[in-house]
């Protein structure tokens, strides 16, 4: 526990993360097993399970380098992610079509431009809400972002042109730089390779000055004004960065499903992110990722034994917040931190 | 003669009809202790929240090495050297004490914006800040986390924060609030030892501390200075003994 709280590590990154984030590289390994595991039983089923734990795994580590390690309890990245997905889905309609967006701008296909895109929208919305919510705190804070998700859901429910109330089937065919990736492997690796990714790009920025700031403003922000530090402005791109990388996830879920509708963008998602984290446990970066692991697979199994599967489910969820108060990283032996942000990764 | 370091004029400052400011003036020369007493209350703890910038007072100005501050938003004054250190104990209690210093010390570098590398292993900010514990005595505990120390070490860490700040001026509000005899017997001697490199304005209610401390002594009763001079002219002054000393005995 003490080893989180931000010591000098005396073995470098790779060693470290070794020592502490084994667990994760496990699962990342496991995970990496599905597809051929999926076209060994011949169930595609599993396939899509795990590319759904994947992503919303994304969605949720994206949700905790705010929450877990800054402090804000955000409502609004189903709203963030909504408009990463909705970026790739709009570019594909009109590279489908032929017509052009804002008839300006032609349409493509091609997700190495859509994806960035989208990802900058989203870092745009959060940083923009983040201007308004950031002011505020603590149950303030939960409502207004709730608000700024209730406003993009229904910004995208009132796009009559792209479905409305329905959602927006992707017609066109999507690639990456050329690069088909519509097989169902093909594209769960690279949702892993995002994933992992995102997991590096998060542990190495929770532990640099910039997110030292962070967690210590979610410790103490009174104390980091006296020491001379503004902490408005790092609060604000830690979110921007969180909206960018919640985008991610949102992109690459329409991507997956060639599919986006407003209803992946509705606050009881938001819910489900926190509840990933906290399931997880917000004291590391990657604990989110064990979090949507067990949410999906419950979310899967437990409708086949109740119809009411909803209750076990909260049950479930109970009894791991309160045997383990740091979240199922508890159960493999890297402990959270006691205050918030206090973790490492 | 030398042109002081902090100079408060006419300040005034309002809660809902209750005067915690009372058209408070105020001079800190440079290198000098000059302690701050007075009953519970008179508004103490409201001048050093004014002077560091929590709170905006209603009139009057604030000069700080003779530029004026009266607007300047909180981390801009630390930035221009003002240090304080809380009447109960502010820390980052989730890191460790050597992670609080170096905090501070990556504060005075403004270079917040670096999102890559091990703030943790970073030298410019992790010797100032073994520095900063020595001075205070409490280097053999930097790797203990913030909330494992003592009470009276988490006053010690506060004050190697303020330190690690490299201010001109430290605003001390009770640092030996809480402490045992023992305890506040050791931060009377680090806050001796740091007296010749710093100008402090401290609060404080252990009369032995101040006096033992203090160059010079500014009595506040109801928001005012009733009082400002050497510890041995305040200590005999009617007003001070009526309104202050005379009730502790």
């Amino acid at each position: 526990m003490v080893d989180s709280a931000l010591k000098p590590a005396e073995t470098g990154f790779i060693a470290r993360t070794l020592r502490e984030s084994w667990p994760i590289l496990v699962v990342l390994a496991l995970l990496a097993l599905a597809p051929t595991l999926s076209s060994a039983l011949e169930n595609p089923f599993l396939i899509r399970l795990f590319t759904r734990a994947v992503i919303f795994g994304m969605a949720a580590v994206a949700l905790n380098f705010v929450l877990g390690f800054g402090g804000l309890v955000s409502l609004m990245h189903a709203g963030l992610a909504g408009i990463g997905a909705y970026t790739v889905a709009i570019l594909a309609f009109h590279d489908y079509d032929g017509s052009k967006l804002f008839g300006v701008f032609a349409g493509t296909g091609n997700l190495a431009i859509s994806i960035p895109l989208g990802m900058l929208l989203s870092a745009f919305g959060a940083a923009l809400t983040g201007i308004v919510s950031l002011r505020t705190s603590g149950a303030y804070f939960i409502m207004i972002t709730l608000a700024f998700n209730q406003m993009l859901y229904y910004f995208f429910v009132a796009l009559q042109q792209y479905g409305g109330d329905d959602g927006l089937q992707i017609l066109a065919s999507l690639d990456l730089a050329g690069f088909d990736i519509s097989k169902r492997a093909t594209f769960f690796y690279v949702a892993l390779a995002a994933l992992t990714l995102e997991l590096l790009f998060f542990a190495r920025l929770v532990d640099s000055r910039f997110g030292v700031i962070l967690r210590a403003t979610a410790q103490n922000e009174r104390r980091v004004i006296a020491l001379g530090i503004p902490p408005l402005r790092y609060k604000l791109a830690a979110f921007a960065i969180s909206g960018a990388a919640a985008g991610l996830a949102g992109a690459l879920w329409a991507t997956g499903q060639q599919f986006v509708s407003p209803s992946e963008l509705s606050w009881v998602r938001s819910g489900d992110y926190i509840v990933m984290a906290v399931l997880g446990g917000m004291g590391r970066v990657w604990g989110p990722v064990l979090g949507a692991i067990v949410f999906v697979l419950l979310e899967a199994f437990l409708p086949s034994w109740t119809q009411f599967w909803q209750a076990p489910f909260g049950l479930v969820v109970i009894l791991i917040v309160v045997f383990l108060k740091g979240g199922l990283i508890d159960l493999v032996g890297a402990k959270g931190p006691r205050a918030p942000g206090g973790g490492g990764h | 003669m030398a042109s002081p370091i902090l100079s408060v004029k006419n300040l005034n400052k309002r809660f809902a009809g209750i005067i915690a400011t009372n058209d408070l003036s105020l001079d800190v020369m440079p290198l000098e202790t000059h302690a701050l007493i007075g009953p519970n209350g008179a508004g103490k703890t409201t001048l050093i929240a004014q002077l560091q910038g929590e709170l905006a007072p209603d009139s009057g100005h604030i000069a700080f090495n003779g530029a004026d501050i009266t607007r300047e938003p909180a981390h801009r004054r630390a930035r221009l050297g003002i240090a304080r250190s809380f009447q109960i104990t502010s820390i980052f209690p989730g890191f460790t004490a050597l992670a609080n210093v170096a905090l501070a010390a990556q504060a005075r570098e403004n270079h917040g914006f670096k999102f890559w590398t091990n703030a943790a292993n970073d030298p410019a900010l992790v010797a100032p800040a073994r520095a900063a514990l020595e001075t205070i005595g409490l280097d053999h505990r930097a790797d203990i986390v913030a909330e494992d120390l003592s009470h009276g070490e988490r006053r010690q860490l506060e004050l190697a924060m303020a330190l690690a700040m490299r201010p001109s001026l430290l605003l001390l509000d009770e640092p030996m609030a809480g402490m045992g005899r023992q305890d506040g017997q050791r931060m009377t001697r680090i806050l001796a030892g740091l007296k010749k490199d710093y100008a402090i304005l401290i609060v404080e209610h252990d009369m032995d501390a101040v006096f033992a401390l203090a160059d010079r002594v500014s009595v506040l009763v109801a928001g005012a200075v009733i009082a400002t001079g050497d510890p041995g002219a305040v200590r005999a002054d009617p007003a001070v003994k009526a309104a202050y000393l005379g009730h502790k005995g």
